[in-house]
């Protein structure tokens, strides 16, 4: 209540993978303490605890660890999928920007969704086909393993590090505003149970646990959506026309003239300032497209499922629930303006929303629920980190155990009890690293790093995995120097963009003028894997081109996958 | 995994013309939706008036069917791609694998 925090920490997790849109980033101001919301909040981790046990029992490979022993259903991957998505950002996020700016929340939501029938077409069954635990698998299926791996796993912990930073600060923030807790006890409470689901229940607790958190979001979203329908009458209509006679008195009462106060008004029923010029939106939308196909925590759940049959209905789940998800969220953004912003118990004196922009959702849960519902969504919220963070920390300590232990130190001499052992000291080394990064980077502006860790998986991991699964010619080197290329470029474009250019360092104007990396980055990359490919004349080449026959044979056809068992 | 088993599923015109028509049609569907997404966000940049236009006397823009109707599209053509994928094209590989005594 007391502390204002000055800066953005919230937009991070918010964030727009790419654009920071405007709407959802402002000052936090801690709330309340919120009883109902923690001992909701307190359920959802007895809940979860529960299932760790029941997984624990069930987690004794390394193949029970990377992949649940591939006993996930098709559906039940979808859902986890769709979990991963329907994060904080985009609940309070896209719900807070179009309680703003109307439209253009549509337009920034849209562009989240276009990536998974791509995913679908291109990679999704090659990968189920080819890998076994990690995109690792599939990018060393016929290049030199220790290079390729190596990349993998470098690649791997940035995406993974820049993304649990984001997080981190953003559960520091998301406390504050929705039980009225300090920092410090968000990143310590995130940090013990994270460690404590992958720890002990591996993938299948991670998994089960986004299942829980995807479905109980999903259902209160729902019930808010249809409450608020319910509230007009069931017509979309009248929900659009209060909106705009909202909007339009409110900027008559900032003072605009009745021509600018009922054009601010009808403003939200199209387009605005989003997606300025051209390049920034093809590259936005790149960022998304391909990011989403790069992260290797996404990548990870096409090894949980039996085959490439399963493979392809967890996407088509993920797809369909993620559009429903985006659908509701379109309706409680109206349904803000319409029955959030004409009531004074959630506005400040000066008309602005008690806790930031965005608590825009939130206070509709109060108004459509009561303290119970409010209490409930807030729990959710913040459930919804937790369950991501432990994906990125399974991610990551994959990439350590089974990449670079596994077969770069032991040269695929390691046994699986082993492996496991070292993929849980990596586990829990995480997980300290990421309460440390917690505790460094709080007050920090780290808007900018989902953006970045977006852009990374769409330049590094992206084309080395596309390039290796349908080019013959693609060889080792090229997929190493063309990967780090992309990868080094996004990074260094990202800091010389406006993002971190202008906002963080505070420089004048920025050196690259665009919101997003992707469009220049991943085309280096992709012209990077080609040029190195193509002039590389080594025998070990010749070797790599000569495997391309038999990944083909086995990607299309699935022969001799990995039938998700423990060896 | 024996080099033989691959060797004689590759060389199956059966197995080819399953991988040319299966990427014929993936390729298919990436460019429809390249098209229709990229569509949508070249009207957005180039000319906004388009989306935000009333319908009719609604206060309700043609943006919002457009919008809500591409997410829509987006499952769609998804589960497009599955029906065949999980019918057509995994019959043919069965066969495939059962002519190769896979």
């Amino acid at each position: 209540m007391r502390r204002l925090l000055c800066v953005l920490p919230l937009a991070a997790l918010l964030a727009s993978p790419a654009l920071a849109a405007p709407a959802i980033e402002g000052p936090i101001v801690r709330q309340a303490t919120n009883w109902t919301a923690i001992a909701m909040f307190a359920v959802f981790v007895a809940i979860t605890l529960w299932i760790t046990r029941w997984a624990a029992r069930r987690t004794r490979t390394v193949a029970d660890f990377y992949s649940a022993g591939g006993r996930i259903t098709g559906f039940q991957n979808g859902l986890a999928i769709a979990g991963d998505y329907m994060s904080a950002a985009s609940f309070l996020g896209i719900s807070a920007q179009i309680f703003t700016d109307g439209y253009d929340g549509l337009i920034y939501s849209i562009g989240f969704l276009v990536g998974w029938p791509i995913i679908m077409f291109l990679i999704a069954e090659k990968l189920r086909n080819l890998g076994r635990f990690t995109f690792g698998d599939v990018a060393a299926f016929r290049f030199r393993p220790t290079p390729v791996r190596t990349f993998a796993a470098v690649s791997t912990l940035v995406v993974v590090i820049f993304y649990l930073i984001a997080q981190m600060v953003g559960a520091g923030a998301l406390i504050q505003l929705l039980f009225g807790l300090p920092y410090g006890y968000a990143v310590a409470i995130v940090g013990v149970l994270m460690i404590l689901y992958v720890l002990f229940g591996g993938m299948t607790a991670t998994t089960w646990v986004q299942i829980t958190k995807a479905v109980l979001l999903l259902a209160g979203a729902s019930f808010m959506a249809v409450m608020v329908l319910a509230s007009v009458g069931f017509s979309p209509e009248t929900l659009f026309r209060r909106a705009v006679e909202v909007k339009t008195a409110l900027a008559a009462q900032a003072g605009a003239s009745p021509e600018a106060a009922a054009a601010r008004g009808l403003s939200i029923m199209g387009p605005g300032n989003f997606l300025k010029d051209p390049i920034s939106a093809i590259s936005f939308g790149m960022a998304l497209m391909f990011g989403t196909a790069g992260l290797p925590h996404i990548l990870m759940r096409f090894f949980t499922v039996p085959d490439a049959r399963e493979a392809r209905k967890s996407v088509l789940w993920a797809t369909t629930w993620i559009g429903y998800f985006y659908v509701l969220t379109f309706i409680i953004g109206f349904g803000a303006i319409v029955l959030v912003a004409t009531d004074p118990t959630y506005l400040t004196a000066k008309g602005g929303l008690l806790g930031g922009g965005n608590m825009a959702a939130i206070h509709l849960a109060h108004a459509v629920g009561g303290d119970l519902f409010l209490g409930f969504i807030s729990a959710v919220a913040f459930a919804t980190i937790l369950a991501v963070v432990a994906g990125l920390t399974l991610s990551g300590a994959s990439a350590v155990s089974h990449e670079l232990y596994a077969t770069v130190i032991r040269r695929g001499q390691a046994d699986s009890a082993k492996e496991l052992h070292v993929s849980r000291m990596t586990t829990l080394a995480l997980g300290v690293l990421a309460v440390l990064l917690g505790i460094l980077f709080e007050g920090q502006n780290v808007a900018f790093m989902v953006s970045l860790a977006f852009a990374l998986a769409a330049s590094g991991n992206f084309p080395v995995l596309l390039m290796s699964l349908l080019w013959r010619g693609c060889t080792t080197r090229g997929a190493v120097i063309g990967g780090s290329l992309g990868l080094l470029s996004a990074l260094v474009l990202m800091v010389l963009s406006p993002s971190i250019w202008v906002v963080v360092l505070k420089h004048q104007t920025a050196i690259f003028p665009y919101t997003s990396p992707a469009l220049f980055s991943i085309t280096i990359a992709f012209v990077g894997i080609w040029v190195f490919s193509l002039t590389d004349r080594s025998p070990a080449a010749a070797q790599d081109r000569a495997g391309f026959d038999e990944q083909e044979v086995r990607s299309e056809t699935g022969v001799g996958a990995h039938a998700a068992a423990s060896h | 995994m024996n080099a033989d088993l691959l060797a004689r599923i590759g060389a199956n015109p059966k197995y080819r013309q399953l991988v040319r028509r299966r990427r014929r049609f993936a390729w298919l569907l990436t460019a429809l939706m390249f098209g229709v997404y990229y569509g949508y966000v070249g009207l957005i940049a180039f000319d906004k008036s388009v989306l935000a236009r009333p319908i009719g006397s609604s206060v309700i823009s043609t943006g919002i069917p457009v919008g809500l109707g591409l997410i829509v599209f987006t499952i769609l053509i998804t589960g497009v791609y599955v029906v065949r994928a999980n019918g057509e094209f995994d019959r043919v590989t069965r066969e495939i694998l059962e002519e190769a005594g896979a």
